[in-house]
């Protein structure tokens, strides 16, 4: 039995499981999903925004600011960068300007760091910014991460210190053993039967961080509708190729809209360029594709704030779905029927700002009392991530020297080698795929797409899976992408006869 | 002179060059060719002829290798068989297996499918 | 630091026909670099005959022609470093380059051959609609997994672009017993080779939707089915032209830029349609002594055309670095009408090689044509052309005598 069962390994999952991986409690992750962050956290405009824009008084208020505040210091912690890229609100017109007054007001409020500079003052700064821009705000602690890498860094460590974590394992059924079935837990015994698609595990407690499909689960475990509603938001990407020089250094806001904070402009860590999202609902909660219709309307919207956006330099597209709630806020509570079961859901724009503090609140405030394990007195951190291209040459020879592999370029659009690739094969919730070498190292993130070392990659993978070839997959167990080998069909029936 | 009403034209790309010519055969009622044009060397007459009676194409594929740089050979014909004898070699590669070092030019099946055709290393491995 | 005369990036075909022309022309303190295990670059797996009718005058296919160049290599005393990668290139003519034995070293070289090769455009490039399974591939790719190490890609397999790697792609899944169920090519004519055409789609009765693209693809883990769309002249999907094809893999053929990630860290002026360095008639880009060449400088058809600019380009850094190759007054070269671009940009009638090949892409279809060259209205050089076509590079070859009286840029135009 374990104390606590996670259900879902966002970014969310994630942070939570690593708040309570410092605890004296057994925890387990379950995650549909092949890899640690493959929804929400996977895709999206990857910013820590500094919290001016969510409504006063939500819970997203309070976390946003709280999040932008705990996140330098985890990455730190991590070894996981952060950058702190600033960005300017921009306003193109009169009306506008006032809601960017309305923001200035959010912004005194909540003691966030801005400047209000006119449209003359901004384009000094960024000199792409359109000639509609008439005044902007700048917010300075916006912060740029790798979400997903964060994710994973968090779940590494917090299996380190004894969390199970099961991937490609989908949640079927949710039983509420307790008699009354209010979920509380009649002396020791366990309130929950979690049922998946490979086996039961029970539990005392339930936190639900399912992303888009989190009232899924909650209406499993209740019999019934829950009190809330998903319906997803899909958002449509352009990724431009690394460039010397990108065409903003800040990241570059529309002012908000009812459909939320608009197409943005955004450096990414590594020198790439996000152009994106729309916000479109969507009925299917898989339905994460691109569409021709969203791809020119955030090319459109776009040029309105900034112009000269090399669009030869597109690498890539991509879509995510935001879990957007019915509720115009996080629902972040302990279950009015069940006791023991917590929501963490629709956590849409700004989850991945708010996301530690998200799990700050739910096991220091929400769960307070039921969460009140002791703490760990050792706690194990991550060995740290050895990335080649932050090391001095000789650094990096002492390395190769030990070990040549690396030295070996696997990926040379982001200069990865093999040694970096195996690490990230063997470390704890380490890579199993390729698109989980992809997100670890960055092999597959660059200007060739995987083109010329995929082959490799695939090879690697084998090799330290003890696999054959075409059992390698690129994410979940049915992507299968070798289908077989070729002058084997006589062999076959050789053998066979 | 050719009476045109009996006459037949068929046109070609010829294959033998990255060139690509357009080659026009013209035919009589019987199929006799009187005149081949737009062919910029006599391989691309040469190609329209066969074309016409018996197609013949080069075939270039792989066969299994052991203890080479990579998992499988490149392999070559010796000269170009009948087009609708492609399928019979391919049969035929399937399962060969052979082992490094291989020079290029080594024969790896002698006459293949009575072709009187020889699959060739197109490498050394 | 240790130093170098010549440094050559890349052992492609071009950059082995630059090592051995530079050792030729007299350079004896050469160094080769090459990522991959071999030299040869992407003709090892090009495994089709073709290759060699210009220069050798055999069709042979892509390993043996890439074999007779190393056997030539074979006979200088040019320093091969294999498995090694250029990390970092810069003005003052040093690079990074780091192998498994040696790791991270930095060296300088008087001058520098660029031969860096292409990479394909990706489906993330070109914006396709739809999911993101498993299942789409760049031709090139595929082409690496079925043709080097014996996997295939797929059994049910459609191709968006006509480029030469995709109809050579289409005719090799089906020999290795795939289906290939059409060939969807955005632009109104082939990008191909005639001769692809036939021997690779038509000898197969594979289907060549000419006007028509990739609009969705879909299956969330593997590929399960795309549609194709015809499109307008804006090449605009048209609605309610959508067929669905029910395939397990794509394979993509559109198109190949050339690799300049170093040039760009270098400083080196990029030519905004070859996508590839800007070069003067001796292939050296606007960093004296620092040259480019191959299809890392602009995409050829032919590796016949490709090794002979790697041969140009390393007689002119041996020229270089002997320094016989003198700067003096030079003009542009720019497309005029009907032409998509044109190399060199700039050309020095005074210090040019005697016959020297223009290149240039032209941008339409066109029968019965001359190809002009120009100063202002004044003509210089034409030649008649039965046929153009975008996807066969044209050369137009001016000798010094021609350029003798040259007293300003030039234009390169495609005239009735």
């Amino acid at each position: 039995m374990y104390d606590i069962i996670i259900i879902g390994a966002g970014i969310i999952g994630s942070f939570i499981a690593h708040d309570l991986s410092k605890r004296k409690c057994d925890v387990l992750v379950i995650d549909k999903e092949a890899d640690i962050a493959n929804g929400a956290s996977m895709a999206n405009s990857a910013i820590v925004h500094a919290g001016y824009d969510p409504k006063p008084g939500t819970l997203k208020a309070k976390l946003n600011v709280r999040g932008n505040r705990m996140y330098p210091g985890i990455c730190k912690e991590l070894g996981e960068p952060y950058v702190r890229k600033s960005a300017f609100v921009v306003a193109t017109d009169d009306s506008e300007s006032r809601i960017l007054d309305k923001l200035k007001a959010q912004a005194e409020d909540r003691e966030i760091e801005y400047r209000d500079i006119s449209g003359e003052e901004a384009r000094a700064l960024e000199p792409n910014l359109s000639e509609n821009v008439i005044r902007a705000l700048e917010f300075p602690t916006t912060g740029i991460i790798y979400p997903w890498n964060i994710a994973i860094a968090l779940m590494e460590e917090a299996v380190l210190n004894g969390v199970r974590l099961k991937l490609s394992e989908k949640v079927e059924k949710i039983d509420c053993l307790s008699q009354e079935k209010t979920g509380v837990s009649s002396s020791d015994g366990p309130a929950y039967l979690v049922t998946t698609d490979k086996g039961s595990y029970e539990s005392r407690y339930v936190i639900n961080a399912a992303g888009v499909n989190a009232d899924t689960i909650y209406g499993m475990a209740l019999g019934h509708e829950p009190d809330y509603n998903i319906t997803p938001r899909r958002g449509e990407y352009y990724v431009l190729d690394e460039m010397r020089e990108p065409v903003v250094s800040r990241v570059i806001y529309p002012v908000p809209g009812p459909a939320g904070k608009g197409v943005l402009v955004v450096p990414t860590i590594h020198n790439n360029i996000l152009l994106g999202p729309n916000s479109l609902p969507v009925d299917d909660k898989d339905a994460n594709c691109n569409t021709a219709d969203a791809l020119s309307y955030v090319k459109e919207s776009v040029k309105k704030t900034v112009d000269n956006i090399p669009f030869d330099k597109v690498i890539r597209c991509f879509a995510g779905l935001r879990p957007s709630g019915d509720r115009g806020d996080f629902v972040i509570e302990e279950s009015k029927t069940l006791k023991g079961f917590v929501n963490v859901a629709c956590i849409d724009s700004p989850g991945l700002a708010s996301a530690p503090a998200i799990a700050e609140y739910v096991v220091d405030e929400v769960m307070k009392d039921a969460f009140a394990y002791d703490k760990k007195a050792e706690y194990v951190h991550r060995k740290p991530i050895i990335c080649m291209n932050a090391l001095t040459d000789d650094e990096k020879n002492r390395l190769i020297k030990e070990n040549p592999d690396y030295g070996e370029i696997v990926c040379r659009c982001c200069i990865v080698s093999k040694g970096e690739i195996i690490d990230a094969i063997r470390r704890p919730a380490g890579a199993t795929t390729v698109k989980g070498v992809k997100k670890r190292v960055g092999p597959g993130l660059g200007r060739c797409q995987g083109g010329f070392c995929e082959p490799l990659v695939v090879d690697i993978l084998a090799k330290e899976l003890g696999i054959d070839k075409t059992e390698v997959r690129y994410d979940s167990k049915d992507s299968v992408m070798l289908m077989g080998m070729t002058k084997t069909v006589n062999k076959k029936e050789a053998v066979r006869s | 002179m050719i009476d045109m009403a009996d006459t037949l034209n068929k046109t070609f790309t010829c294959i033998v060059c990255p060139r690509g010519c357009e080659v026009t055969a013209t035919m009589d009622g019987e199929g006799n060719i009187q005149k081949i044009e737009g062919n910029f060397c006599p391989r691309g007459a040469e190609y329209v002829r066969n074309e016409l009676t018996h197609p013949m194409r080069q075939l270039t594929s792989t066969v299994i290798i052991h203890g080479g740089i990579y998992d499988r050979l490149p392999v070559i014909l010796s000269s170009e068989i009948p087009k609708d004898k492609m399928m019979d070699v391919m049969r035929a590669l399937d399962g060969i297996e052979v082992s490094a070092p291989i020079r290029r030019g080594d024969v790896i099946i002698h006459d293949v499918c009575g072709l009187g055709v020889d699959v060739v290393a197109s490498r050394s491995m | 630091m240790k130093r170098y005369e010549i440094v050559i990036v890349g052992g492609g075909s071009a950059g082995i026909a630059a090592a051995i022309a530079a050792y030729n022309n007299g350079c004896k303190d050469i160094l080769l670099l090459e990522k991959d295990a071999e030299l040869g670059g992407i003709l090892l797996q090009c495994i089709h005959n073709g290759f060699g009718l210009h220069r050798f005058g055999e069709e042979l296919a892509g390993p043996a022609y890439a074999e007779k160049w190393k056997d030539m290599l074979k006979d200088t005393s040019v320093d091969v470093r294999l498995n090694t990668t250029v990390i970092h290139l810069y003005n003052d003519k040093t690079l990074t380059y780091v192998n498994p034995t040696e790791g991270y070293v930095t060296i300088q070289a008087k001058a520098i051959v660029l031969a860096l090769g292409c990479r394909e455009r990706s489906r993330g490039a070109i914006g396709t609609p739809g999911y993101r399974p498993s299942g789409v591939w760049t031709a090139g790719t595929a082409q690496k997994y079925l043709n080097m190490q014996g996997y295939m890609v797929g059994r049910r397999v459609f191709i968006l672009g006509s480029g030469d790697i995709g109809l050579i792609m289409a005719r090799r899944m089906v020999l290795e017993g795939a289906e290939v169920l059409g060939v969807a090519e955005i632009m109104p004519y082939s990008n191909g080779l005639p001769r692809n055409m036939k021997q690779c789609l038509d000898d197969f009765d594979i289907p060549l939707y000419l006007s028509h693209t990739v609009t969705d693809i879909r299956g969330r883990d593997r590929l399960n089915g795309i549609t194709v769309s015809r499109v307008d002249d804006s090449l605009q999907p048209i609605a309610g032209t959508e067929m669905d094809f029910n395939v397990d893999t794509l394979l993509m053929s559109v198109g190949l830029i050339p690799d300049t990630a170093l040039l760009t860290e270098a400083g080196i002026t990029l030519h905004p349609k070859t996508k590839g360095a800007v070069v003067d008639e001796h292939m050296m880009t606007d960093i004296p002594g620092i040259f480019s060449c191959g299809n890392g400088l602009h995409v050829h058809d032919l590796v016949d055309f490709v090794s002979m600019e790697g041969e140009e380009a390393g007689l002119a850094a041996a020229r270089y670095v002997s320094g016989e190759l003198k700067r003096s007054k030079r003009y542009a070269v720019s497309a005029g009408e009907g032409v998509n671009y044109v190399l060199p940009s700039y050309i020095s009638p005074a210090s040019m090689e005697d016959g020297l090949d223009i290149k240039l892409r032209v941008k339409n279809n066109a029968r019965d044509v001359r190809l002009v060259l120009r100063q202002g209205d004044k003509p210089i050089k034409e030649i008649k052309k039965l046929r153009v076509a975008p996807s066969e590079m044209e050369k137009v070859k001016v000798t010094r005598k021609e350029l003798a009286d040259i007293s300003g840029d030039m234009i390169l135009s495609v005239e009735e």
